[in-house]
């Protein structure tokens, strides 16, 4: 699940659910039919009576959905009169999940189905507290965290993204490795072609798991800078390593096209944060897209000289 | 997460004091604490930290909040880029990529 594979089959039905024994006096707590956050929610509620409201979604969680307009007041209204929900309880409120709000207008909820709607907090497990408290959120239940767990388990999904522009990196790579004196070589391809995808994967790991569980620590605000910082790292680590065994413009291709990699690939992981604005990501690929393009080019340009 | 901050002076985020009545929704909503109430009217707080979810401007009873809210992933604001229309994501429907 986490790799970002089959995730179009991983929904629920859109529907009323039971948690407990719950009667017309319950809570009704409204959930995106994703089914890992449907999950969460239905275990953070153990030993509760509740009823779970599940919106579709399209089998997408809460904050993405609400950001794209699928958790909506459109659908939670809809949801809301197709099952009835006045007649299985007696109250006129729903919980509806932070995360949602970006989505649903709560005066307009009201306006159109009579349902009120309180905002629970952030994140399920302070759900019991919530309810507890009387419908009443914490200022820490209010805001949203990016732990270094949270960042880790995002960076499968991030690498399965990468998977396809690798693969048309790596075709080209073993086709430009071959280029040389005596026109197109396959040794020559299969050589270079081994050492530049080495290199290309290096990239991709800085960028899109090492930058983003290095997050906090590693120097900068924009992403792009990040990444190209810490690849800049990992390519001399790896120029160290090799020694003397390549070619003065080898070196600098790697140093060029290492970094342009892991900026791009840091660069991505901006859609992943919990705290970045599109405009700001939007500014700061205004100048880094044509930065890594010409390191690219640059880079290009120096490892097939390299063979004449 | 307080260490976590992006880059500055970059959000649409404007918030009209005029009319603000003060019902305190958009402290409900905004993830990132910006918001807090003085005299009994929002003040922005803490501009920087808004991520423009658009929250508090789709909750605000009296349209007192303005912010241009978006998806935020580099591939979708380059699909943005390449067509002329407004970011998107090119994930279909089923998928979850933002």
């Amino acid at each position: 699940m986490r790799w970002g594979l089959g995730r179009e089959r991983y929904r629920v039905a859109p529907g009323v659910y039971a948690v407990g024994t719950p009667n017309d006096r319950s809570p009704v707590l409204i959930s995106a039919n994703y089914k890992m956050s449907f999950d969460i929610l239905r275990r953070s509620l153990d030993g509760l009576d509740a009823w779970i409201l599940a919106i579709d979604t399209k089998g997408i969680n809460v904050w993405c959905a609400a950001g794209k307009g699928t958790f909506s007041t459109r659908e939670i209204v809809h949801r809301v009169k197709s099952c009835a929900l006045e007649r299985t309880v007696s109250h006129r409120t729903l919980i509806v999940p932070q995360l949602g709000a970006p989505g649903v207008a709560a005066q307009q909820v009201k306006h159109d189905c009579g349902f009120s709607v309180v905002y629970g907090p952030v994140r399920a497990m302070d759900l019991k507290a919530f309810l507890a408290a009387d419908m009443h959120a914490t200022a820490h239940m209010r805001q949203v965290t990016f732990s270094t767990l949270d960042r880790l388990v995002l960076t499968p999904v991030e690498l399965t993204s990468m998977l396809k522009p690798a693969l048309w990196a790596t075709l080209a790579l073993f086709i430009g490795g071959g280029i040389g004196p005596d026109l197109f070589s396959f040794a020559t391809a299969w050589n270079r072609g081994t050492v530049a995808l080495g290199s290309l994967l290096s990239g991709i790991i800085a960028g899109a798991v090492a930058v983003p569980v290095l997050l906090p620590w590693i120097p900068g605000r924009a992403f792009a800078f990040k990444g190209a910082l810490f690849g800049l790292l990992v390519s001399l680590l790896m120029l160290t390593g090799i020694g003397t065994s390549s070619s003065l413009p080898e070196n600098l291709a790697l140093l060029l096209a290492l970094p342009a990699v892991s900026s791009y690939c840091a660069m991505n992981f901006t859609g992943s944060t919990t705290f970045t604005s599109p405009s700001g990501v939007e500014k700061e690929m205004r100048y880094a897209i044509p930065g890594q393009l010409a390191a690219l080019l640059l880079a290009g340009a120096c490892w097939i000289g390299a063979a004449f | 997460m307080s260490k976590l901050r992006y880059l500055e002076n970059v959000t649409t985020l404007k918030l009209n004091r005029d009319v603000c009545v003060g019902c305190g929704m958009c402290l409900n909503v905004c993830p990132h604490a910006v918001f807090v109430l003085v005299r009994n009217k929002a003040v922005i707080n803490d501009l920087n930290r808004c991520m423009e979810c658009g929250a508090c401007a789709v909750n605000c009873p009296v349209a007192a909040l303005s912010v241009k809210a978006g998806v935020g992933c580099a591939s979708a604001i380059i699909y943005g880029w390449l067509t002329g229309k407004e970011p998107s994501c090119d994930c279909g429907g089923g998928s979850d990529c933002c």
